[in-house]
């Protein structure tokens, strides 16, 4: 019998269609900074230039300090929104969370039949879900150490000085683009179902 | 029809309900979404920058203003963790190559004008830290300062009336900062004449430059020809190229 399931609350679905093209923004404006002292990897100029990045730093950081505003007030009403909904208690992962997420990997990857039992979100799904935003309120506490390594001194001291601040900052943007690739594959092999109950809140159950 | 078969086709209908009113939202927001951007990058600029951008970067250093406190210090470090040598990098506003003989630092702004030689700045009381010079461009060094405190100067030459800026200009005017007055008077913004123990070469702005490292790099001007006090907010090289305005840290 064919019907429909609530899935995904509206505020959820807000919270995340608006972070989206937040996060592309600050990772974009982020780049545009980045280029000018380019510490960790780089491009070739002609990959830069082909992107549209040099030479945009006053840019970047007019963006980046517009915008974080934003991405930060965005996600800290998410977590709000999920402790005071009770929704959390679907996202957050336990104990037997990571022995289970690998027992989906191996699924996923077609080298075990079943996947282990789930209810709305699977093992892997809990823990990138969870660790996704733990990220960000790193982002946003490695952010201020070198927006203002002086005045957050403690934060600054906190992450190991301001050098490696800058790494961490760094290296978590890393970690939103390999969980955008992922995110998105799976997105692509779970289908239009699942797609569009992120759009409009109830997905098709055949039971 | 059976009444199985009107249920299937009731929750069909209510699908298609649901995913047109959902994807009419979406797109009217994704469009909204796509128009604010477009229509912010295209505002009449400021100093380099779109009006709102200029805003909030003007907001976020009132606020920050507000949590500023004199008692934060960058922090300190042990000599032997100087970087040598120390990178050099921005030469705007050092020409021509003046001599240090006939040099002369002018305070505009005090009680009467004033003309000071390095012999005058080095009769006031010596200062000497070791601290991080990080570049708006993400790089940062650590350098040791000699110098003297510009609050130890403003103090001796003060302003009639309390200030709420101080402007610092090279000689003929190639660079200028504006500096707040409270980062002015921070117990770590000197006036330095010696970097690394060494007296200033002309590349590191010889005879005299700033030294503010609760600022970024573009603020530590060089070959400091002209101190104004002054309660007009003053211009600032790379300010008015689309930067921040303030660069406090």
């Amino acid at each position: 019998m064919k019907r429909l399931e609530r899935k995904h609350p509206l505020a959820i679905r807000w919270f995340h269609w608006l972070n989206f093209p937040l996060l592309a923004i600050m990772i974009w404006s982020g780049t545009l900074i980045y280029w000018a002292n380019p510490a960790y990897v780089t491009l070739p100029q002609s990959v830069w230039k082909a992107f549209g990045v040099p030479y945009r730093l006053a840019e970047g950081m007019a963006l980046h300090f517009f915008w974080g505003w934003f991405f930060a007030i965005n996600g800290f009403l998410y977590v709000l929104y999920t402790i005071v909904s009770g929704e959390w208690r679907q996202l957050v992962p336990d104990r037997k969370s990571f022995r289970e997420a690998w027992l989906v990997m191996l699924h996923d990857l077609h080298l075990r039949k079943e996947a282990p039992p789930q209810k709305k979100y699977n093992a892997a799904q809990k823990i990138s879900y969870t660790a996704i935003v733990v990220m960000g309120l790193f982002s946003v506490l490695t952010g201020l150490a070198i927006y203002k390594p002086v005045q957050m001194g403690w934060l600054r001291w906190l992450f190991g000085g301001y050098e490696v601040a800058r790494g961490l900052h760094f290296v978590l943007t890393v970690g939103y683009v390999l969980f955008f690739v992922v995110h998105i594959a799976q997105v692509v092999k779970t289908g239009w179902n699942n797609f569009r109950a992120m759009v409009i809140g109830v997905e098709v159950v055949n039971d | 029809m059976t009444d199985e078969e009107l249920a299937e086709l009731a929750v069909e209908a209510e699908l298609r309900k649901k995913s047109r009113r959902g994807f009419i939202v979406a797109g009217v927001a994704a469009a909204a979404g796509l128009g604010s951007w477009k229509w912010l990058n295209s505002r009449p600029r400021v100093d380099g920058v779109p009006w709102p951008y200029r805003r909030a970067l003007e907001f976020n250093e009132r606020l920050w203003g507000t949590y500023f406190s004199p008692n934060r210090l960058s922090p300190t470090y042990d000599d032997a963790r100087i970087t040598r040598p120390a990178r050099v990098n921005g030469g705007i506003g050092l020409e021509p190559n003046v001599d240090a003989a006939g040099w002369r630092l002018n305070i505009e702004g005090a009680a009467s004008p004033v003309t000071l030689t390095l012999d005058d700045l080095r009769a006031l009381p010596r200062r000497e830290m070791t601290t991080e010079l990080r570049c708006i461009e993400g790089w940062s060094i650590i350098v040791n300062w000699t110098g003297a405190r510009l609050a130890d100067l403003m103090a001796k030459f003060p302003p009639p009336q309390p200030v709420r800026y101080v402007a610092l200009e090279t000689p003929g005017r190639g660079y200028y900062v504006g500096l707040d007055i409270d980062s002015a008077q921070h117990p770590q913004t000197l006036l330095a004449w010696a970097l690394n123990g060494e007296p200033l070469t002309w590349n590191h702005g010889a005879p005299l430059r700033l030294a503010i490292p609760i600022k970024y790099g573009v603020k530590n001007i060089k070959r400091i020809a002209t101190i104004r006090y002054t309660n007009v907010r003053p211009a600032d090289f790379w300010g008015e190229r689309g930067y921040d305005w303030y660069c406090g840290h």
